[in-house]
């Protein structure tokens, strides 16, 4: 600070010059490099200590059973809904294309293929993120804001065994579920588009799905897929809530982070696992 | 009131953030069976008193001994073990806002013990007895008035019967009856227990009545102690301050910073 | 402990519809009771041309779907395609199969379509099926239908047909 004045009177400080510049972005940027970087060590020493305190979630289910009954039961109708209009909406827009070619008949196919391989397992992690993992963030955060996890600690009961494990298995075991609700209840959408609506003969419509469909490289894929979502999703659920500052802006603003981050994570990850998965094809 | 000494602290330092100390140089002991007022302006580092007592944070300098072991030198096990045998009660109750007043009360039952159900269920009833809130059992805590939590968080925090108990200002925002009532609970489930506690508080008057012993903070130590019919006779200006409750005096109304006129000019640049 | 008992059943219920929907994936919208996860055995075919054949296509023989193509590259020795294709167990052909690229609809995916020989030994892993008749490329087939038309100075009507013997054995329609 007492620098200042004296710059101001040399002349020479008016210009900082290009390499000034570039020097201060660099800067900037190796800064930001370094915070992501320190933050991702951060959350990955986090992960290890929710598997470590994983025991007392797995000797004493009823903790996670309520968490899936919070996490999944509770998205049930979310899912089921958007599942059936996404459906619906496959069959339509797939009908008008297909129809131009000939192969109305394949509407089972693209209708089955889209969901299970790619918006079954993508769009139920999204709204499964933004229903479930704002609201375990969101309980998590208060539950620091308002000192029950020092309690619990002053306790000598771990919080991270007693709160933050059930949340992350919960989310882990019902997402997969939900994906799988979502691309089902979806596949019955594109069939009441295509079957009952638009007049497909039912016959062909499941036969060439199902010839088109593999169990492994397209169901077997989605679940995977639906599974490596639940684990990012719901980690960054409890980790937001758990890292939250404790205050009212903190826990909204953790929230927010846990939905905008899953989002993107659930895309970085779709496309990295997609590549992997459907290289030969 | 002569026994041994359960908590210990000498000269004990700490700070958040390394250029600002909190706690300079405070020195205090509580003996079996005492109660013990912590006072001091707001955010003078009472609480944190209390964290360096229940091993959440670690001291800097100095050191502080509970039921006789230093609490720097423990591990997570041995902290543990320790605060089994602690019971704490913070600012607002922090009671579990998911579970019943029965079931924060069974809390610490269930998650340290091994005792079956019909056993904690008389045990949760006994405290709730104690704090007379028995018939609230199976409301939960977003039902029940300020008062009502602190005394499920009192309820809970002797589950274990603990031989130590910190209360966080357990009387501040409550009408002059839930307060009195508190007072009086603390002082009851205190020598029924035959525990010590700490409290820290404002309250000058209500802890007049039940403690044995007062200890007033400011800048980061200790700056005056004594009985309460010491503190009621001192003519020491910080404890008068304190307890007539006058704005200026010693204890400063600035937090300290840079000179104001300088600051307010660096605000036209 | 009575809303213990609701949030069990529902949980019950939840976990419940999951399983009952990827049953219904596995066995509806899949074929659980195909190869890719049961028993096989892989045959090989070379071709002068796959056309647009892809990795997983199908294998039929007499429209049924009897396995999937599981490798196609190319040989540089006698610049040929090879084709590795798996079949059921539960489908044994001839020694002297004959393997096609066959299309299905006149723009749909390709596939391979097996005509049963005679022969009295049945292929076994590893065979090589040495009858083939490759894609018909389509930029080649008109082509053709338009160098005829032009030769013999007159309308075609049946000839273009001709490339559909290709497809005869079209599963759907
Ligand atoms: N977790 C924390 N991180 C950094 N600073 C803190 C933290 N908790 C408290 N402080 C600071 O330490 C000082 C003492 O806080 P505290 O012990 O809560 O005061 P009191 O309980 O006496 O009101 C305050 O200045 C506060 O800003
Ligand atoms: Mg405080």
């Amino acid at each position: 600070m007492a620098t200042e004045p004296q710059t101001a009177i040399e002349p020479k400080a008016d210009r900082p010059g290009v390499l000034g510049t570039l020097r201060a972005a660099l800067e900037h940027l190796g800064g930001w490099v370094l915070r992501v970087l320190i933050r991702l060590g951060y959350i990955g020493r986090f992960a290890v200590a929710v598997v470590r305190f994983s025991g007392p979630s797995f000797a004493r289910f009823g903790l996670v059973m309520r968490e899936i009954y919070f996490a999944g039961v509770l998205s049930l109708v979310i899912i089921s809904v958007s599942g059936l209009f996404v459906g619906m909406v496959l069959g339509l827009q797939g009908y008008d294309t297909l129809v131009r070619y000939g192969s109305a008949n394949a509407l089972g196919t693209l209708v089955a293929l889209s969901l299970l391989r790619e918006l079954g397992p993508v769009v139920a992690a999204l709204l499964f993120a933004s229903r479930a993992g704002s609201a375990i963030t969101a309980e998590i955060g208060l539950m620091k804001a308002t000192e029950q996890l020092a309690a619990m600690e002053m306790m000598a009961v771990e919080p991270i065994a007693r709160v933050v494990a059930p949340r992350f298995w919960g989310g882990v075991i019902s997402m997969p579920l939900l994906a799988a609700i979502f691309s089902a209840v979806g596949i019955f959408g594109g069939y009441v588009v295509g079957v009952l609506i638009v007049g497909l003969d039912s016959g062909s419509f499941w036969s060439q799905m199902q010839s088109a469909v593999d169990l492994r490289d397209d169901l077997l894929n989605g679940v995977i897929k639906s599974f490596v979502f639940g684990v990012a999703v719901t980690l960054i659920a409890v980790f937001e809530g758990y890292d939250a500052a404790p205050t009212a802006e903190g826990v909204s603003g953790a929230t927010t982070r846990t939905v905008v981050t899953s989002a993107l994570v659930i895309l970085a990850l779709d496309v990295v696992m997609t590549a992997l998965m459907f290289r030969g094809i | 009131m002569t026994g041994q000494t359960v908590v210990q602290l000498t000269d004990l330092a700490f700070g958040y953030e390394r250029d600002r100390p909190v706690l300079a140089q405070i020195n205090m002991s509580v003996r079996a069976g005492q109660i013990v007022a912590l006072m001091g302006g707001s955010g003078c580092g009472k609480t944190t008193v209390l964290r360096l007592i229940g091993g959440v944070v670690r001291a800097t300098a100095g050191e502080v001994r509970v039921f006789g072991d230093d609490v720097a030198a423990m591990d997570q096990a041995e902290l543990y073990r320790m605060r089994e045998r602690l019971g704490m009660l913070f600012q607002f109750g922090a009671l579990f806002t998911d579970l019943t007043v029965f079931d924060n009360v069974a809390f610490p039952l269930r998650e340290r013990t091994n005792l079956g159900e019909r056993m904690i269920r008389d045990l949760v009833l006994m405290k709730l007895q104690a704090v007379g809130l028995r018939g609230a059992s199976q409301l939960m805590p977003h039902q029940l008035s300020g008062g009502m939590s602190r005394r499920v968080a009192l309820a809970r925090g002797i589950a274990l019967d603990p031989q130590l108990m910190l209360f966080d200002e357990p009387f501040t925002g409550l009408d002059p009856i839930s307060l009195a009532t508190i007072g009086t609970l603390v002082r009851e489930l205190n020598d029924a227990l035959g525990a010590s506690s700490i409290i820290v508080t404002h309250d000058v008057q209500e802890s007049l009545n039940i403690v044995d012993y007062l200890y007033f903070i400011a800048a980061g130590r200790v700056v005056a102690q004594g009985t309460p019919d010491e503190v009621r006779a001192s003519e020491e200006p910080f404890v008068r301050q304190f307890v007539r409750g006058e704005v200026e005096g010693v204890v400063p109304f600035h937090q300290p910073a840079n000179d104001y006129r300088s600051d307010l000019l660096a605000a036209d640049r | 402990m009575n809303r213990n008992r609701l949030l069990d059943l529902w949980v019950g219920i939840f976990v419940m519809l999951g399983i009952l929907a990827l049953a219904f994936l596995a066995l509806r919208a899949a074929n659980a009771s195909t190869f890719s996860s049961g028993v096989t055995y892989t045959v090989q075919a070379r071709f002068d041309n796959v056309g647009s054949l892809k990795v997983r296509a199908p294998v039929r023989s007499a429209g049924v779907m009897v396995g999937r193509v599981s490798s196609i590259s190319f040989d540089p020795e006698t610049y040929e395609a090879v084709v590795q294709f798996t079949v059921a167990t539960a489908y044994q052909f001839p020694k002297d199969t004959a393997a096609k690229i066959l299309t299905a609809g006149l723009l749909g995916e390709q596939y391979i379509g097996l005509s049963a020989g005679g022969d009295t030994v049945m292929l076994k892993e590893g065979d090589v099926l040495h009858l083939t008749q490759s894609a018909v490329v389509l930029e080649t087939l008109i082509g053709q239908f338009l160098y005829n038309k032009a030769a013999e100075g007159k309308p075609a009507e049946s000839k273009p047909a001709e490339g559909g013997d290709a497809k005869g054995a079209a599963s759907s329609k």
